[in-house]
């Protein structure tokens, strides 16, 4: 674990390994542990792919004993918890389907056939509420973010962008290469577990 | 007891202290861009500091008392038919007429008893882009008027705490020193493109470390992050809440209020400090 004061009101605690299953793991279960101890004057945490970035309020508690607290943490043994499996039915048809499609030399069908046979995990939620960053995309249809992204794509849009996928829950800007929709709310406030995905959460998507 | 919008101004939402612990979510604090004002507003009309306020930017409006009530406007420099920074008796039936800015980009009215506003994870704040939580106000529409005051009004004696020379620390990635001395020996510009997500800023141009490429990791409220093409973007209260852009330094906690005051064409400059005196002048300032 790594250390990085990113201001005078967070810090960083970052995991070797970049992005993988072993380092995800470890930032889940980290994350655990420090919703868990809730320790003095912890405002909020931002897990990511190899990292949580912890928000402090600096009148209350300081760096250096947030890190020496996160040091004691038995991440090793600490709980993992037993990841759940979300289906999301899909319709194929998104606006960058078949630049996709030709991207690769493939056709678009091919594409869906290979974005619905892969089982994802949710890395992180960020980005806007309810945006789950996944990863497990086969490297056959990895593709690059479009080179400019859109001022608006529709809520439910399904993107790629490299080997992620992703569904945005509100109508946003946003750069990832939309494959297609799916006519289910990734977040609603009014809903006793308002995000459809979490953290450490596995996803099939079904062809609808 | 109500208000009454006869004309809403620019962009006026309602805004508290922000929600926090939402993260791991993707939910950003939000709350008001100059928290400063808002809380001095709320304590001289006796509420909670955490109290729901009208935000207004640039252009404020006109709103209608229909039962009298107490308000105090505070923050930046706005023409407006009350005095500012001073809790105002409001006869039924009166109008509070905001004008334009003359320094500055917002400024709070804050109502006796608080404003009522529809509450997402504990907070009346209002997410623009996704439009969760509080109320992005429009002509026509009728506020209601809560009963949490906890105090009589008071006089509270007027804080000097806006600067364009902002303090900032190091950021998380290493960009080297020469890109430091750059950012913080240069003038930038405040653009047109800037809102409550973020203030995209102007001037020499900043060099990423690695071609721009890093693994995206959590945001911190103020981070300044390089985009490929080196200009600076400031990140602010509605920000989203990780991001891919390598960051260069943060704004300090205490100097954030003024990033909330910054408006388009404004020239500011950056100084580097390090993070246990930016902690000392967070603990330092006086705050009601």
């Amino acid at each position: 674990m790594r250390f990085i004061e990113a201001s005078d009101q967070s810090l960083l605690v970052e995991f070797e390994g970049g992005i993988s299953l072993e380092t995800h793991h470890q930032v889940v279960r980290l994350l655990r542990a420090l919703e868990a101890h809730a320790f003095a004057g912890v405002r909020n945490l931002h897990p990511a792919y190899c990292s949580i970035l912890v928000v402090f309020d600096p009148l209350i508690t300081e760096p250096e004993q947030l890190e020496d607290q996160i040091r004691a943490i038995d991440i090793e043994h600490a709980a993992l918890p037993a990841p759940r499996t979300v289906e999301i039915p899909v319709h194929y048809d998104g606006p960058d389907l078949s630049d996709v499609a030709a991207y690769h030399g493939i056709t678009p069908q091919r594409v869906a056939e290979m974005h619905s046979s892969a089982i994802y995990t949710v890395y992180f939620l960020g980005f806007v509420p309810g945006f789950a960053y996944m990863g497990g995309l086969p490297e056959a249809i990895a593709t690059p973010r479009r080179e400019s992204p859109r001022k608006q794509v529709p809520a439910g849009s399904v993107g790629i962008a490299g080997t992620q996928t992703g569904v945005y829950p509100f109508a946003t800007p946003g750069g990832w290469q939309l494959i297609g929709r799916t006519t289910l709310d990734m977040f609603r406030p009014d809903r006793p577990e308002m995000n459809l995905l979490s953290i450490g959460d596995q996803v099939r998507f079904i062809p609808a | 007891m109500s208000i009454e919008v006869i004309s809403p101004g620019m962009l006026t939402t309602v805004q508290d202290l922000g929600r926090y612990g939402y993260g791991p979510l993707g939910v950003s604090p939000a709350g008001a861009a100059d928290p400063v004002a808002l809380r001095f507003g709320n304590r001289s009309v006796g509420n909670p500091l955490n109290a729901a306020a009208l935000e207004m930017t640039l252009l404020g409006g006109a709103f209608t008392f229909p039962e009298g009530t107490v308000v105090a406007l505070t923050g930046a420099e706005f023409d407006a038919s009350i005095p500012l920074w001073t809790p105002v008796h409001l006869d039924p039936g009166a109008t509070v007429k905001v004008g334009g800015s003359k320094t500055g980009a917002r400024c709070y009215l804050c109502v006796r008893g608080g404003i009522q506003a529809p509450r997402f994870l504990g907070s009346a704040s209002t997410h623009i882009l996704t439009g969760l939580g509080g109320r992005h106000i429009r002509r026509g529409d009728k506020l209601q008027i809560e009963a949490n005051a906890i105090s009589d009004p008071i006089q509270l004696s007027r804080p000097d705490y806006l600067r364009k020379n902002l303090r900032v620390t190091r950021g998380p990635q290493n960009f080297g020193e020469d890109a430091l001395l750059t950012f913080c020996s240069s003038t930038y510009i405040v653009t047109d493109d800037s809102n409550r997500m973020g203030l995209r800023l102007q001037g020499p141009a900043i060099e990423a470390p690695h071609g721009g490429q890093m693994i995206s990791e959590g945001v911190s409220l103020g981070a300044i992050q390089i985009p490929s093409g080196g200009q600076p973007i400031i990140l602010f209260v509605d920000q989203q809440t990780t991001g891919g852009y390598p960051k260069l330094a943060n704004v300090i906690t205490a100097d954030l209020p003024s990033v909330g005051q910054l408006r388009p064409r404004d020239e500011i400059q950056f100084e580097l400090i390090d993070a246990r005196t930016a902690r000392r002048l967070l603990r330092e300032r006086t705050l009601p």
